[in-house]
């Protein structure tokens, strides 16, 4: 029996050099597929920033009137103003890990297996979400920066591109920690352990709402076990300014440049993304 | 004769732990035909054709989509293959065609062609004065028509249909049918399809009945039927009792007394009817005579009836789905 193949007109078939270029193509629309949903969702953009306000307005007030208005570092910045740059973070944190969690969704909703059916390689689906996740938390974390006139923060045009370079690179890191975590994932109810075991913890040891040093060493070396941590940190240095970097963490003595906490995220988001690859290589 | 095979697959084997979900299934699929895969949940159809898009892999045998073979190169397979699945699969905040475009570019449509070619099959399956609403507004059927448009998107050899008409109304089904067979014969496309409607499996060239993860039968839907022979034939009397026992002991039939009328298998209807009017003792009242279903076949085969009843609570959660539209 012959199997003469007939053969499709439009379709390119895989040669060696254009299977990169497939994948890229494929990246590309998986990223653009996330940003064109989220430019979709304006009133849930609004809406998830009620969160922040609330941190900062409420919970800062309150706290810093508890405290009795007690400075932070050698500028003296007020509670407020310590916790801005902290909650910029936070967004980003939850958005990054809610982001993520569309991968379990889109496949309780079968749109999953549309995506892992095509004729692509599987890290490009990881790569792809990871973006996609990374460029929606980015954003998020960034339209707080219109706050900063009211907290009393000045920013210039080098320290707002700074702040952009942070952003991403902590979206980056924490979207690939939660599509590797979601790649695994058969179903929403998972989410509820990833929430109260990992997002929340990851969030109140990252230092973004209180300065981690003079804490007890357990605790200090959680805080530095955490990734988080040198995400708020850098943000809070790029925020403040370098007045805030006597503010900075410290690892064995030494406070940590930010290009070095910048490089421990860079290197944080590639193995979770390298995890989530092996995640999505997995065939029944 | 030299004729091209689109789908070749020998002895495959599918366990699940100590459950096996297919046991050793040959098939062979001509180019160009449509070929339906019947049977009822649970008796393999899914496996089997998750196996032949590379969506899994067997435990033992081999198979070629295309010419292609899954096992040492699926993403060859998977750039000459259609699916549309059992279950939706479409992005609903998107409109049609973003879909469209997201597919295109996961298979690699070139640039040049991809408008044309969107534009095309939207017109194909008559969305294309829809093409940019967003798929939520869109109903069950105008979904499922959807979906195949974006399964024939990057000119496929092989279109793959998993329970395409399942939860949809008779009308609507009857629809996406004559959308399959245009398509059919527009882009010489192979059909492979699964599907436990019997009335829409006639729509099939070829059909393989399949339970217990084994083919019990395989042919066309004619072939399938003449090895129930005969025809069926339906009276009714004014004594439905009498007559059973005059068809019996007169006839040599085997009459089986359903709501009020009476069943024989005869090997010829129209040689049969006269005969039994003029010489049955009991008056009839009406008489009817068929060609056998093939939900005979399928009973002669397995032993059991495959009806509507066999959808499971997951089924039912499905259609359910289908008739709500489901929030995404």
């Amino acid at each position: 029996m012959s199997e003469t193949v007939v053969s499709a007109p439009v379709v390119r078939r895989r040669g060696a050099a254009s299977a990169a270029w497939s994948n890229a193509r494929a990246v590309y629309i998986i990223w653009y597929r996330d940003v064109l949903r989220y430019s979709r969702e304006r009133a849930q953009v609004v809406a998830s920033l009620a969160q922040p306000l609330l941190y900062l307005i409420i919970f800062g007030t309150g706290l810093s009137s508890a405290i009795g208005g007690a400075r932070f570092g050698p500028s003296g910045a007020n509670y407020q103003t310590f916790i801005y740059p902290g909650i910029i973070g936070m967004t980003i944190l939850f958005t990054s890990i809610f982001g993520a969690m569309s991968v379990v969704w889109d496949r309780e909703f079968g749109f999953l297996k549309e995506v892992l059916v095509a004729p692509i390689d599987r890290s490009a689906v990881a790569i792809g979400k990871t973006l996609g996740g990374a460029t929606r938390a980015m954003i998020q974390g960034l339209l707080l920066l219109v706050l900063a006139p009211l907290i009393g923060v000045a920013l210039s045009v080098g320290s707002i591109l700074g702040i952009v370079v942070l952003a991403f690179i902590l979206a980056f890191a924490l979207s690939a920690l939660g599509v590797a975590l979601a790649a695994r994932m058969r179903s929403m109810q998972g989410f509820q352990v990833v929430m109260n075991f990992l997002m929340l913890p990851m969030f109140f040891l990252s230092g973004a709402l209180f300065p981690l040093s003079g804490l007890p060493d357990w605790m200090t070396i959680l805080t530095r076990l955490d990734p988080a941590t040198y995400g708020m940190d850098a943000m809070r240095r790029a925020v403040l300014g370098s007045a805030a970097d006597p503010l900075g963490v410290s690892l064995f003595g030494q406070i940590v440049p930010i290009w070095l906490e910048a490089l421990i995220l860079i290197a944080f988001g590639l193995m979770m993304l390298a995890l989530a690859v092996r995640s999505f290589q997995v065939r029944d | 004769m030299d004729q091209p095979v689109a789908i070749a697959a020998e002895g495959l084997v599918k366990k699940f732990g100590e459950i096996e979900a297919v046991k050793g299934i040959d098939l062979s699929v001509r180019t160009g035909e449509i070929f339906g895969f019947l049977g009822p949940n649970g008796a393999g159809k899914s496996t089997t054709i998750n196996i032949l898009c590379t969506l899994m892999k067997a435990t033992a045998g081999n198979a070629a989509v295309a010419g292609v073979d899954v096992e040492r190169d699926p993403a060859g397979v998977r750039s000459r293959i259609g699916l549309v699945f059992q279950d939706p699969s479409l992005d609903q905040q998107l409109t049609a065609r973003e879909n469209l475009e997201f597919h295109a570019f996961m298979y690699n449509v070139p640039a040049a062609v991809r408008g044309q070619r969107i534009a095309e099959v939207l017109e194909m399956v008559d969305l294309a004065d829809r093409a940019n609403s967003i798929v939520m507004t869109f109903s069950g059927g105008m979904r499922r028509r959807l979906e195949i448009a974006r399964g024939i998107l990057h000119t496929p050899t092989v279109l793959f249909l998993d329970e395409p008409t399942i939860g949809l109304d008779p009308q609507t089904r009857r629809h996406i049918w004559s959308y399959l067979e245009a398509l059919r014969d527009r882009e010489k496309i192979t059909i492979f399809m699964t599907t436990h409607y019997m009335d829409e499996a006639e729509y099939c060239d070829r059909i393989a009945i399949i339970d217990h993860g084994s083919i019990v039968g395989l042919g066309t839907p004619d072939e399938l039927k003449a090895t129930v022979g005969g025809d069926v034939v339906t009276i009714t009397t004014a004594d439905n009792h009498a007559a059973a026992t005059e068809l019996s002991e007169r006839f040599q039939l085997a009459p089986m007394v359903d709501n009020g009328t009476l069943r024989v298998e005869v090997d010829d209807g129209a040689v049969f009817v006269p005969r039994l009017v003029r010489e049955l003792s009991v008056p009839v009242e009406s008489v009817a005579f068929r060609r056998p279903s093939l939900d005979d076949v399928f009973l002669k085969l397995t032993g059991r009836a495959i009806r509507e009843e066999e959808a499971g609570p997951k089924d039912m959660l499905r259609m359910m789905g289908r008739a709500w539209g489901g929030r995404r």
